[in-house]
């Protein structure tokens, strides 16, 4: 298989992430820290054959996201965005 | 998002390979066409194996949704989803996931929907929610699929494109097509996606779900057909992991 092709999206991420945060992380809008591309999480490339979950950017492939479990404790880096803007509201549960 | 308690309440199959497991979750909150759970399976010796998979059905009140499955070869869950699992078993799941390959029924612009293979599921549960909802937003779907036999839904599919008002829906067979089928077999193209998709000057909202590489090949077809890349919403899944 093509290894430029071995990534899902963002979206897949939601329910590792939903362990973590209160709301929807893959509605949010992100920035790239590298090249300022603002995308939702959802649109960015996931690589989870990895240990552990890493989300690049769709545009110029930077580290956005870094998740990995260890034993009990889950490490998590951000530093790859320059912020999240959530939206509590949307939460599609409230929505029903 | 805790894990929940889903009971087994029919089965059916869909393909010789899929199957549609119907499930009532534990304090179900809803969801949203378009939307994912995870399920969670745990060996007696305490090792456990998660996947992710679309609902494919419509919202309801009931705690009722509905999941299909694709049996893959060397697949560590989906196996056991398709051929083991019985009515009454009971299951794992984490969910509704997602809120952004979502379809909301109070969408009024044209939607378009773009399925390769399995990634039908969860476009499934947008045509379903918006017949369930009355909504009357134009839908149109392209279905790639590699042959007649492997079509889900096919019978609730041919009813919905021989309604008036409803979606109207290309198939694309990519190896095997029906007698005397127009289209020789073959993967989506630029006249494919030019005759089964709205024009790029509606603005509809896309929706690309299946493999990874079908979705970059769809993405790119609409793109130089004129659409907006900002209208248009994928969801991957990958061939090495099972769906999704």
């Amino acid at each position: 298989m093509n290894a430029s092709m071995n990534y899902l999206d963002g979206n897949a991420a939601g329910g590792e992430l939903s362990r973590i945060f209160a709301v929807d992380i893959t509605s949010a809008e992100g920035q790239c820290a590298n090249c300022g591309a603002k995308r939702r999480f959802a649109e960015a490339h996931l690589y989870s054959h990895c240990p552990g979950l890493v989300a690049r950017c769709p545009l110029c492939g930077h580290v956005l996201l870094r998740l990995v479990n260890v034993g009990q404790r889950v490490l998590l880096d951000l530093t790859g965005m320059r912020y999240l803007t959530l939206h509590p509201t949307l939460q599609p549960e409230a929505s029903h | 998002m805790t894990w929940r308690a889903a009971k087994v309440v029919a089965v059916r199959d869909e393909t010789a390979t899929a199957r549609t497991l119907a499930l009532v979750v534990r304090d179900w909150p809803g969801h949203v066409a378009g939307q994912h759970v995870d399920v969670r399976l745990t060996a007696p010796d305490g090792y456990s194996a998660v996947r992710s998979y679309s609902i494919a059905s419509a919202p309801t009140s009931d705690g009722r949704i509905g999941i299909t499955v694709e049996r893959l070869a060397n697949g560590e869950v989906s196996p056991y989803l398709t051929q083991e699992v019985m009515v009454g078993d009971e299951l794992e799941l984490r969910g509704p996931i997602g809120g952004w390959f979502v379809w909301r029924s109070d969408q009024m612009e044209a939607i378009q929907l773009v399925a390769g293979g399995s990634g039908i599921v969860p476009l499934m549960a947008m045509i379903r929610s918006r017949r369930s909802a009355g909504s009357s937003a134009p839908f149109r779907l392209v279905y790639s699929v590699r042959e007649p036999e492997r079509v889900f839904y096919r019978d609730e599919l041919r009813a919905v494109s021989n309604q008036g008002d409803s979606a109207v829906i290309t198939y694309a067979y990519t190896r095997v097509t029906p007698k005397d089928w127009p289209r020789p077999a073959g993967r989506i193209d630029a006249a494919l996606i030019a005759t089964g998709t709205w024009p790029s000057t509606l603005r509809p909202t896309s929706y690309v779900c299946g493999p990874t590489s079908f979705v970059e090949h769809a993405t790119d077809f609409l793109i130089a057909a004129g659409h907006d890349r900002e209208r248009i919403r994928t969801e991957r899944f990958g061939a090495t992991g099972e769906r999704k």
